[in-house]
Formats: structure tokens, sequence, C-alpha cells
């Protein structure tokens, strides 16, 4: 349990003036209140923090316990007996969205109780319940097509169904699977963003697929059949003539699930990268000579 | 429109312990959306989420009804920004480790 200098966070010195803690306090309140950032994890548990440093140093009492004990907290007899009283005095005070049970340090909890909490005691409206984020690792293949899983947040169990097609990023919303709302409030809800791994020989953009096949210098020149992978399997392609290197075709439907559209697809866009042949031979040599003679006349 | 998912905004101002004024100038500044049935106003409850977050930046931050409506318009512009970046980190692994 580390000691947690209150007044470090706030960036003010120890003789500060009730008016300078609520300055600094304000001040970074705008810069870390959770509105303010969303999705920041860091500035969350900075506005915990100088909440709860705030809730000490603006109150006289508490401030002159934590300045007389706080170092020394384990050791102060004193300290002990604060403790029974404040553990004592506030079973039934209200907190808000942002004061859940885990959003105090042990430190804090420590000195002060778990349920000590001055803070808008004098509102006492019904919140809705604070909104969880999270973080869901899939593979490509994961959601090519629509999967159920299981998630498990704050020990609840949830089933989901994620629809192919899910992009890379995305963010889901699932009502009511948030933290509980206070004084009787709506649960909040649960966002849920997904981090598609790739893995595959594909790339993918948005719906289309895109894939680079080595076309060697003959086949490319004269044409021909090549077989190619796509995301659900092999499929036959056939070469024209003359195909220049980063050319690209298009294959139709062959690309990823696009999203809550079942049975809808993406394309397969092929670049071909043109193999020049290496390490020739005497014979092959001659007959590129041959061809470069009839190409100059 | 479903009646039964609008709140009617006198309960709301008593859950919330705010002064109906307040809901009307949130309402005038256009911060919040008010529907009118029958000469009593209501507010639907997918707007809820949004409100609270306006009671908290009043309430926490003292921010008055101009600087909400500066701060939601710059979250909304950030919010575009973010899916962008999204969108362009996607597009970025198209080209990266060819």
């Amino acid at each position: 349990m580390a000691f947690v200098d209150y007044y470090k966070l706030l960036g003010i010195s120890k003789e500060a003036t009730e008016k300078e803690i609520k300055n600094a306090y304000r001040k970074l309140a705008r810069k870390y209140h959770p509105d303010l950032n969303p999705d920041n994890r860091e500035a969350e548990i900075k506005f915990k923090e100088i909440n709860e440093a705030n809730e000490v140093l603006s109150d006289p009492a508490n401030r002159k316990k934590y300045d007389e004990y706080g170092k020394d907290w384990k050791h102060g007899e004193e300290y002990e007996n604060a403790k029974r009283q404040q553990q004592n005095q506030s079973q039934h005070q209200t907190r808000q969205q942002y004061y859940a049970n885990d959003a105090y340090s042990d430190f804090f909890e420590s000195m002060f109780g778990r349920e000590r909490s001055s803070f808008n005691q004098a509102r006492n409206p019904k919140f809705k319940g604070q909104d969880y984020n999270a973080e869901l690792h899939l593979n490509l293949e994961d959601v090519y097509t629509t999967k159920q899983h299981t998630l498990t947040v704050n020990g609840e169990k949830i089933r989901l169904t994620i629809p192919a097609g899910v992009e890379n990023g995305q963010v889901i919303k699932i009502k009511g699977k948030g933290g509980l709302g206070i004084n009787d409030g709506p649960s909040g809800d649960l966002y849920i963003k997904f981090i598609i791994e790739n893995q595959t020989q594909f790339k993918r953009l948005g719906n289309n697929l895109y894939q680079n096949i080595d076309l060697d210098l003959y086949t490319a020149i004269l044409g021909g059949e090549i077989t190619v992978d796509t995301f659900n399997g092999k499929v036959k392609l056939q070469i024209e003539p003359e195909t220049k290197n980063e050319s690209k075709v298009k294959l139709k439907g062959k690309g990823f699930p696009i999203y809550k559209k079942e049975g809808k697809f993406g394309d397969l866009i092929i670049t071909f990268h043109i193999n020049i042949p290496t390490n020739i031979s005497q014979k092959e040599k001659e007959l590129f000579k041959e061809l470069q003679k009839i190409k100059a006349i | 429109m479903n009646v039964k998912q609008l709140i009617p905004t006198q309960t709301i101002c008593s859950h919330y312990n705010i002064e109906i004024s307040f809901v009307d100038a949130l309402n005038k500044i256009g911060l919040i959306q008010i529907e009118i049935i029958n000469q009593d106003q209501f507010i639907h409850q997918d707007h809820i989420s949004e409100f609270e977050k306006i009671i908290r930046l009043h309430n926490e931050l003292n921010l008055n009804l101009e600087g909400i409506d500066v701060v939601l318009n710059l979250l909304e512009k950030e919010k575009e920004l973010r899916n962008e970046l999204n969108a362009l980190k996607n597009r970025l692994r198209l080209y990266e480790n060819d």
C-alpha cells in the first residue's frame, strides 16, 4: 500500500489555501475528465486520483488527518481511531458515476474507509452506470463467418454473436452490460473494440482483399491458366497473354463478407508480379538474343 | 415515435435534481431535443446518455451552456478524426511489409 502524495498529485504546496486546492483540482479535472477523454484509460485513472486527492484535501478535517498521519499512517494510533470512526459514519453515502468501489486507492481506503465520499453529497440523482470499454482480439479468419463468442466481463459471461465482416478497430455497443446504475439508474453500456490480427497472405481494406501473385515470364507473355488461393479455397484463373507487371485483376465476390449483409462479399484484387528468369542457360540466352533480334526488326 | 421510449422532462428533472429552466435552456441552445406531445415535454431515452454527460460537464467542470456546446462539438470532431485515423491505419496496412 504505497503512500500517495495528494499535494503532489494536485501540483500544490502543503501550505495551499482552500481556494488554491479548488483551482488546482478544477484545472486537472478539466484536463482528465472521462467525458473529455473517451477511451482513455490513463486519463480515467488520473481523474480518479485527483478526485481522491481533492476529496481529502478540500475537507479540513480529512486534510488535517492526512497531514498528521499521512506518511506514518501505519503506526498512528489516532489513525486507527479515525479509521474506525470513519467506517461507522458513512454506510449510506452515495457516490458519483466515477466513484465505483474500486475507484479509491488502498491508501485512501485505509485512511478514510471504503465508503467515504463527500463529493456532491448534496445531490442524489439517478445516474446511468459507468460504460465499460473492452478490446477483443480476433484473427481475420474468425470474422470471415458469423460466430458466437462467450466473453467474461467483470465476472459475467456474455454470449455475443459477432457478424462476419467486422472491421479492425470497429466498436460495437452492448446495451446494459456496463457498470450498475447509481441510485437505481440504468446500467451502463459495454463497448467492445475489435482488434483483428491478420496473419494471412491477404491484405484487407474494407470488404476487399488484396493479394500479390508471382507470375513467371512465359505465362505472362503467352498467357495460360494458374491456380490461386482465395480466402475460402482455390480457384483457376486464366492469364491473358501479354500480362503486364503490376497489372491487376479483380475476382468479384471473392473478397471479405460485407458486414451485416449476409451472403454478400467484396472482391479479391490480385496484383501480378512478373518474375524475370535468373540463372539462365546458354541455350536460353541464345533464344532471348534471337527474340531481341526479331523485336528489333 | 414510440411514446414508451419518451421520458417526461419533469420526471427527468426530479431524478437528476435539476431545474426545469436548465432543461429549457439546453433545448433552446440545441444541446438536447425535446419532444412535445399534448403540451407535455419529453426526452427520448436514447438521448439520456448524452443528457447525463451534459449534466456532468455542467456540475463537475462548471461549464456553462456555451462551453458545453463547444466541448460537445470538439468531441464530435475528435470522434470523426479517430474514425478517419482508424480507416487510414487499416489502409496503411495494405502497403506495409510488402
